[in-house]
C-alpha cells in the first residue's frame, strides 16, 4: 500500500455554532488541506467526517491540537492516518 | 474511497469495543551476548537489549497517535537464557541485565528466561529452573518460561517435577503479592518460538537476530458483531460473521506490525491472531461463547463454542495476514476474563472443565489461581496432564498456575490490571505424589493410527 499521507477527521457531539469553523482553523494552522468534508445531524447529534491532506503537517502537534479543542468544546474529535480505514475496509 | 459508514465503525470498534494491539513485541536474539565471565555477560546483554529496542516505546506511541488505536504493551522477548547463560553458569546475571535493560527501554515485560526441556535438561537448564524462584520474586520485569513437552520428543517429567516445585517456591517467594511471581512463569508443551504475549515469549532458537511480532485483540468486536449479526442464527452464520471480523482486526495488526517494522528497521515477524481478554467489561471471550447460547461459561456446550470461535478466528485471521504465527487463538486465561471470573466464582466453570476446553483453543490453564496448600506433586501432574494434552494433539498447551499461599477455595486473589483477580478454584484432595516421583520420560505419541 502506498503513503498517501491523508488523514480521517471524525467530530461525534452535541451539535453547536462554529464547529467546522473550529476544526477547520486548527487544521489550517497545522498544514493540513481538507479534501472533503461529510456532514449530519441527526437529533441534535453533531457528526462529521473529513478527509485532510496532512503531507505538510506534523502529526502529533496536529493531533494534540485538535484534542484540546474537543475538550474545550466538549466533542470527541479524533485524527488518523487513513491507512487504518483502507486496510480494515479494503483488500 | 472509504465511505462514511465504514470510517464511523472502525471509530466504533476501536472506542466502544475495546479492540487494540494488545503487543507489539520485539524478539533480539542475544546469542553474540554469550561469555564466560559474568560480569561481561551483564554488560552484552545490556547494551544489546538497550540498543536494539531502543526506539521501541516511542515508535509503538507515535503509532497509537496516528492511527488512533491503542497499543497496549510494548515488550521484548530475548533467547533462551538457559542457552545464553551456560558458559558463565550464572543465570541470575542475565535475569538481572534483562531486567535493568527493560526498565531502560520502558518495556512493561521481557521474556526469554526460558529452558526448552522436552527431551532432557542439560547442566545449565538445571540451573535455571533451579534459579526462577530466584528470578521471578528479584526481578520486575522478567518473565520465564519451560518447554516440558513436544509431539516430537514426549514429556519430560523430571523437568515437569521440577516445574511443580518450582511454582509452589515462586509462590511462597512471593506470598505477600498473592504469589504474584506465578504469573510471570509458563510451562509450555510445544512452544511456539515466535510468540509476542506474555509470558511465554521467548525468541526462539531457530529465529534471526530480530524481529517484530504483533499480537492483536478483540474480543469485545467479536462479541458485538455476534449480537448485531447472528442472534439467534445458525452456527453457519455465527463461524462466517466471526471469520469476517477476525478479517478485519487482523489487517489493523498487519498493518501496525508492518509499519513498525519499517521504522524499526528490523524485519516483520509474525502476527498472532489471538483474541485475548481483559478484566474490562465488555472484552470478555467468555461472554462470545455466552452470546452462542450458553447460560454461563463452563456448562455444557461451552467446549463445542469454544472450538467454533477458535477455529473461526484462524480462518477470517490467515488471509488478512501475510505472516501469521505465535499462539493464535482464542486464550482463556481465567483471571483476566470477566465471565470467565464470574463463571469461577458461581461454580460454572471448574478446573477440569477449563482443562478440556483447553484441547480445542490456544494455551492453556492460564492464570488459575488455586488453594496455597496445593502440594507440588499435584501442580506438577496438573503440568503433565496439560502437557500430554498438547502432545497427543500436536499443538500448544501451557500452565500457569498461581498456588495463593494462605488461600483456599471461596477466597480471591486480585492482581490489579491486565492481571485481574481470581476466584480459588478447587484442585482434586487425592495425591499424585508417586505419579511425579517416577521421573523419566513419556514417551512421544504415535502419529499414525489415529483414533
Amino acid at each position: 500500500m502506498e503513503k498517501k499521507n491523508q488523514a480521517v477527521v471524525t467530530v461525534v457531539g452535541r451539535d453547536t455554532i462554529g464547529i467546522i469553523a473550529k476544526v477547520s482553523r486548527i487544521l489550517a494552522e497545522h498544514d493540513a488541506n481538507i479534501l472533503d468534508i461529510s456532514q449530519t445531524v441527526l437529533s441534535g447529534m453533531f457528526n462529521m467526517i473529513m478527509i485532510v491532506d496532512i503531507s505538510l503537517s506534523e502529526f502529533a502537534a496536529l493531533s494534540g491540537a485538535l484534542s484540546t479543542l474537543g475538550e474545550q468544546i466538549g466533542l470527541e474529535i479524533r485524527i488518523q492516518r487513513s491507512e487504518i480505514f483502507d486496510a480494515m475496509h479494503r483488500i | 474511497m472509504i465511505n462514511t459508514s465504514e470510517i464511523l465503525q472502525t471509530v466504533h470498534m476501536i472506542t466502544e469495543e475495546k479492540l487494540d494491539i494488545r503487543t507489539i513485541t520485539m524478539g533480539i536474539s542475544l546469542y553474540s551476548c554469550i561469555h564466560p565471565d559474568s560480569r561481561e555477560l551483564y554488560r552484552r546483554i545490556y547494551d544489546k537489549i538497550t540498543h536494539q529496542a531502543e526506539r521501541l516505546v516511542p515508535v509503538g506511541e507515535a503509532l497509537e497517535c496516528e492511527f488512533g488505536i491503542p497499543i497496549v504493551n510494548k515488550r521484548i522477548s530475548v533467547s533462551p537464557i538457559s542457552l545464553i547463560a551456560a558458559a558463565c553458569r550464572d543465570p541470575l546475571t542475565a535475569a538481572r541485565a534483562m531486567d535493568d535493560a527493560a526498565r531502560e527501554t520502558g518495556v512493561n515485560f521481557i521474556g526469554g528466561y526460558t529452558a526448552l526441556v522436552q527431551k532432557g535438561l542439560t547442566e545449565s537448564d538445571r540451573r535455571l529452573i533451579d534459579s526462577l524462584p530466584e528470578a521471578l520474586a528479584e526481578t520486575e520485569r522478567v518473565c520465564a518460561s519451560v518447554n516440558v513437552a513436544s509431539t516430537r520428543a514426549g514429556i519430560d517429567m523430571d523437568a515437569v517435577r521440577l516445574c511443580g516445585e518450582a511454582v509452589k517456591e515462586i509462590a511462597e517467594r512471593t506470598r505477600e503479592t498473592d504469589a504474584s511471581g506465578c504469573m510471570k512463569l509458563v510451562i509450555f508443551s510445544n512452544a511456539v518460538e515466535d510468540n509476542p504475549f506474555m509470558a511465554g515469549a521467548f525468541h526462539g532458537p531457530g529465529e534471526g537476530e530480530s524481529c517484530i511480532n504483533v499480537g492483536i485483540s478483540g474480543p469485545g468486536v467479536v462479541k458485538r458483531a455476534l449480537e448485531k449479526e447472528a442472534r439467534g442464527a445458525p452456527f453457519d452464520v455465527v463461524a462466517e460473521t466471526i471469520k469476517r471480523t477476525a478479517f478485519k482486526i487482523t489487517r489493523v495488526g498487519q498493518l501496525v506490525a508492518r509499519e513498525a517494522s519499517s521504522r524499526l528497521g528490523v524485519p516483520f515477524g509474525i502476527v498472532d491472531l489471538s483474541l485475548a481478554p481483559t478484566p474490562a467489561m465488555g472484552d470478555s471471550v467468555a461472554h462470545i461463547l455466552e452470546e452462542m447460547g450458553l447460560e454461563v461459561c463452563g456448562c455444557a456446550g461451552t467446549t463445542a463454542a469454544l472450538a467454533l470461535l477458535n477455529d473461526a478466528v484462524k480462518k477470517g485471521g490467515v488471509m488478512a495476514s501475510s505472516q501469521v504465527g505465535g499462539l493464535s487463538g482464542a486464550f482463556i486465561p481465567v483471571s483476566e476474563d470477566i465471565g470467565m471470573i464470574n463463571a469461577a466464582r458461581s461454580g460454572a466453570l471448574c478446573i477440569e472443565k477449563l482443562e478440556a476446553m483447553t484441547c480445542v483453543c490456544s494455551v492453556g490453564l492460564d492464570m488459575i489461581a488455586v488453594p496455597g496448600n496445593t502440594p507440588a506433586s499435584t501442580l506438577a501432574a496438573i503440568i503433565a496432564d496439560e502437557a500430554a494434552i498438547g502432545m497427543v494433539n500436536s499443538k500448544t498447551t501451557a500452565v500457569r498456575l498461581i498456588p495463593a499461599p494462605g488461600k483456599d477455595v471461596g477466597d480471591e486473589v486480585e492482581f490489579g490490571g491486565l492481571f485481574g483477580r481470581a476466584p480459588i478454584m478447587r484442585v482434586s484432595p487425592y495425591s499424585s505424589e508417586a505419579f511425579i516421583a517416577r521421573g523419566g520420560r513419556i514417551p512421544a505419541p504415535l502419529q499414525s493410527l489415529k483414533n
